[in-house]
């Protein structure tokens, strides 16, 4: 694992061909999915379905969110944000750990699609952050009559989303994207920490805003039509999320190895075609 | 089903503001972001078709 120092003085030394060489050994086959090579025809090939999963899985969604589950009896109808609300809030800490995840991996592997996989998922993470923070807004105003407060769990959902903005802007500022990948890494480890603290800041802390609808340990505390809608919901951004996240490492993929072999070999093909 | 009318569903009990803004701004996001993606991917093939010199896609 690199030094701390090695974090911002190493230079890539990586070699411009992928490790695809190394399928043949068998016990690195890892390596040969970890490189971009494979990746690129492979996330290509999942996108549709991924897409296609989403776009269902939405739909029904917002059909049991309309017109199956019942109206609330406190909050009447604006409740029903809860379904864009609830959803697009996990996705925003969910996609959060999955970018350290492979910021990680990145770091102590030395691989690029790693790095780059973290790069993709910025973006996506950033933006369900973003519809967290609007549609708890707009459903905060009628249920507590304002439109922001700072408490625990909003106040730590808006450095999420800095976190994230932070991340992109970081990577953006450093030209050699080795450097980037590295820097941008560290950032999203050391950002890991506020995660936890999103989720269980309604315990922690005292907060308008209401505890877990739903946990692993108890049965949730909604009608049944209402957690249906927010579980598909949830699934289908989840979908999404998938969807767009290939489709971004794909495109970051062919900036970044435009040089290689068989990327010139592929835009040859390609245009062919 | 909840709803008795078309203009019972857009005016969602009185709070069709709020949850119309919700899922409205969540569709434009979604899309926009796809938009972006495929610019994206158009100008990634776009820049290696001239680096390579393999003609106009």
């Amino acid at each position: 694992m690199p030094s701390r120092r090695s974090v911002l003085s190493m230079t890539p030394e990586i070699p411009m061909h992928s490790p695809v060489k190394t399928k043949a050994a068998g016990r690195f086959i890892w390596s040969y999915y970890a490189s971009p090579q494979t990746f690129y025809p492979l996330a290509g090939a999942m996108i549709p379905w991924f897409a296609a999963a989403a776009a269902i899985l939405c739909a029904w969604g917002l059909y049991v969110g309309f017109f199956v589950a019942p109206t609330d009896a406190t909050q009447g109808e604006s409740y029903r944000v809860i379904f864009i609300h609830v959803a697009a809030a996990w996705m925003s800490m969910f996609l959060y750990v999955v970018m350290a995840f492979w910021a990680i991996v990145g770091l102590v592997l030395n691989t690029r699609l790693a790095a780059m996989m973290s790069s993709a998922i910025a973006p996506t993470g950033a933006l369900f952050t973003f519809l967290a923070l609007w549609t708890g807004s707009l459903w905060g105003k009628p249920t507590w009559g304002t439109w922001w407060v700072w408490d625990a769990r909003l106040t730590s959902e808006l450095i999420l989303l800095f976190l994230y903005i932070g991340f992109i802007a970081l990577q953006a500022a450093i030209e050699d994207p080795r450097r980037a990948d590295r820097a941008g890494a560290v950032l999203a480890i050391v950002g890991v920490i506020n995660v936890p603290v999103i989720y269980f800041s309604v315990q922690w802390w005292n907060t308008l805003h209401q505890g877990a609808s739903v946990s692993i340990t108890r049965a949730p505390s909604m009608a049944a039509t209402m957690f249906l809608g927010m579980i598909l919901m949830a699934l289908g951004f989840w979908m999404y999320s998938i969807a767009v996240i290939l489709s971004r490492a794909r495109s970051i993929v062919l900036e970044r190895e435009r040089r290689t072999d068989w990327v010139i070999k592929l835009a040859k093909g390609e245009s062919a075609a | 089903m909840n709803w008795g009318s078309f203009d019972a569903f857009i005016a969602m009990g009185g709070y069709g503001l709020y949850v119309w803004g919700s899922y409205l701004v969540t569709a434009a996001a979604l899309a926009i972001e796809v938009s972006l993606l495929i610019v994206r991917r158009r100008r990634a093939l776009r820049m290696l078709a001239h680096l390579h010199g393999t003609g106009n896609q």
